[in-house]
């Protein structure tokens, strides 16, 4: 019983919250224009999931049937967009974060360039990103690549020049070579902070989809929550907010998971 | 007698901001094969610095180190080191850092696998193979350190304050395991301490060092018969008289420290 104390707690500070704001609405202090009950949130969330046809196995696969729900339509092709973006910057950036960790000069040389890019934001590149590209996903995933290089390249960069030498003289002194030194104490001694990076460039991706989505794509839920704008669908707005949230959170969660299974012999874990 | 590792006046100093520190000046030493040499002396004597020369992690500034006649640039398993902090890859369990030498040699699984169970039963350290160094206690790390070192079967064993981290308790029982296993494997073994009961207990020769810059100060056989027993007053009588020529080091160590707090 003790899983459902911990959810029972966890959901107080939620249910809470969602008290008071159902009780606003219902004096009537808010225009609902301005801010939807959570119970007409809720019915709006609820619609807004619901496949928009009823199941007929003779005409469609469950699978068609799902992608008529406008939600998880959005929510995939979010999703999606992170993933690809995601995997584009990380398989830039962990090797070039590697090299440039483990290679003192090669990092005083780069290090000058870095510093200057580093702290332009992701969405500073919009204008750029729909020159280069147009419209569509390929600026978007751009976007969201950028976003996750930085914080992966610097976190790597970080790690692997923090190895402790003592790691090193021991595996040289056991006769290691440099490949195997590299690939069997470097990588996983710069493990934490690689993943922290992970965990920070996702977060970055994140971000950027919704914003990418709101200007270069029609789909998608950064999309759809600034199209409801355009009706004054209120309700709509906070209920994809509400879907972003949840899916941050998911994600969230299972990079805990991942940083738990890889990090196992870590101390703090 | 073989001579295994040779110190051919070494002379080592490092460059800092402002300053260049002779750390070592004109050692000669010759270590002979199965003999357990142990060096003795304050912080700051260069003792560990002469032990990473022998093992190849640096170039001394002068002079040069040889094992079996050949000079020495680079580290290598027949020279295994142990170190104070252990040194175990943490993201291994206990058995995959005993195997990690070997797979660098490129063994077999099957020459491996048996290798390391012996290694660890050895070192009592059988039901722990699976488990992470994080879940070992500092006594059963260093033990998984010296399996990990003696898996390559080296001829020489460097250990640079291997106890120094443990309890005194702890450190009595490894200090008898130590004992044994070289009895045992017959390894040429030099050991940097600055415990004199430890040297004495240990070593068939003791090498007291001076303070910076670290020379040779007095080169001791022991000739107390095994196995040493502390109470024994020829233990004590030795004890003693090594602990005037090191406390006289430990003082000039001191009034250094003082003189460059007070030069700051």
């Amino acid at each position: 019983m003790l899983w459902l104390k911990k959810i029972s707690r966890g959901l107080a500070a939620p249910v809470l919250l969602i008290t008071i704001w159902q009780a606003v609405c219902q004096a009537g202090w808010v225009s609902p224009q301005a801010l939807p009950s959570p119970y007409l949130v809720g019915l709006k969330w609820i619609e807004y999931l619901l496949p928009g046809q009823t199941y007929d196995p003779a005409t469609q696969t469950w699978w068609v049937w799902l992608q008529s729900s406008e939600l998880l339509r959005d929510a995939s092709g979010s999703l999606w967009r992170v993933i690809l973006g995601f995997m584009l910057g990380f398989v830039l950036a962990l090797p070039l974060g590697l090299v440039m960790g483990a290679n003192a000069r090669l990092r005083e040389f780069a290090n000058p360039l870095i510093q200057v890019l580093r702290p332009i934001p992701p969405i500073a590149y919009i204008p750029l990103a729909i020159l280069w590209f147009g419209l569509g996903n390929p600026p978007a995933i751009f976007l969201i690549a950028l976003g996750a290089f930085f914080p992966v390249l610097m976190n790597t960069i970080a790690g692997v020049s923090q190895v402790d030498s003592i790691y090193l003289r021991a595996a040289r002194n056991l006769g290691a070579s440099h490949t195997r030194i590299f690939i069997k104490v470097i990588l996983p001694a710069a493990m934490p902070f690689i993943l922290s990076g992970v965990r920070i460039g996702i977060g970055t991706a994140f971000l950027v989809v919704i914003v990418a989505e709101m200007i270069a794509v029609n789909n998608g839920l950064g999309y759809r929550i600034l199209e409801a704008r355009e009706y004054f669908w209120t309700d709509k707005i906070i209920a994809g907010m509400l879907s972003i949230g949840l899916i941050g959170l998911a994600i969230d969660l299972a990079m805990d998971k991942l940083n738990r299974h890889l990090l196992r012999w870590h101390r703090g874990m | 007698m073989n001579p295994a590792l040779e110190f051919h006046s070494i002379a080592q100093s490092f460059t800092t901001q402002n300053a260049t520190i002779q750390v070592l000046e004109s050692i000669d030493l010759t270590v002979q094969e199965g003999e357990f040499v142990c060096l003795l002396g304050p912080s700051g004597c260069g003792k560990s610095t002469l032990l990473n020369a022998a093992a190849g992690f640096v170039t001394p500034t002068q002079g040069h180190v040889s094992f079996r006649g050949k000079q020495i640039s680079d580290p290598s398993p027949e020279r295994g080191m142990v170190f104070q902090e252990y040194a175990l890859f943490p993201w291994m369990s206990v058995e995959d850092n005993v195997a990690f030498g070997l797979e660098a040699r490129g063994e077999s699984k099957d020459i491996i696998q048996p290798r390391v169970a012996d290694l660890l039963a050895k070192l009592r350290l059988s039901e722990f193979a699976k488990r992470w160094p994080r879940d070992l206690s500092g006594g059963m790390r260093q033990r998984v350190a010296i399996a990990r070192v003696l898996a390559l079967d080296p001829p020489c064993l460097l250990m640079d304050e291997p106890f120094g981290a443990l309890d005194a308790l702890t450190r009595r029982s490894l200090q008898d395991e130590l004992l044994q296993l070289w009895s045992e494997l017959g390894k040429t073994v030099v050991f940097v301490t600055h415990s004199i009961e430890e040297a004495i207990l240990l070593a068939d020769r003791i090498v007291v060092m001076t303070h910076r810059p670290g020379k040779i100060k007095q080169d001791y056989q022991v000739h107390l018969p095994r196995p040493r027993n502390p109470a024994d007053p020829a233990f004590n009588a030795l004890k003693q008289e090594l602990g005037q020529l090191v406390m006289a080091e430990q003082h000039a160590f001191e009034n250094a420290e003082r003189l460059s707090f007070t030069a700051d």
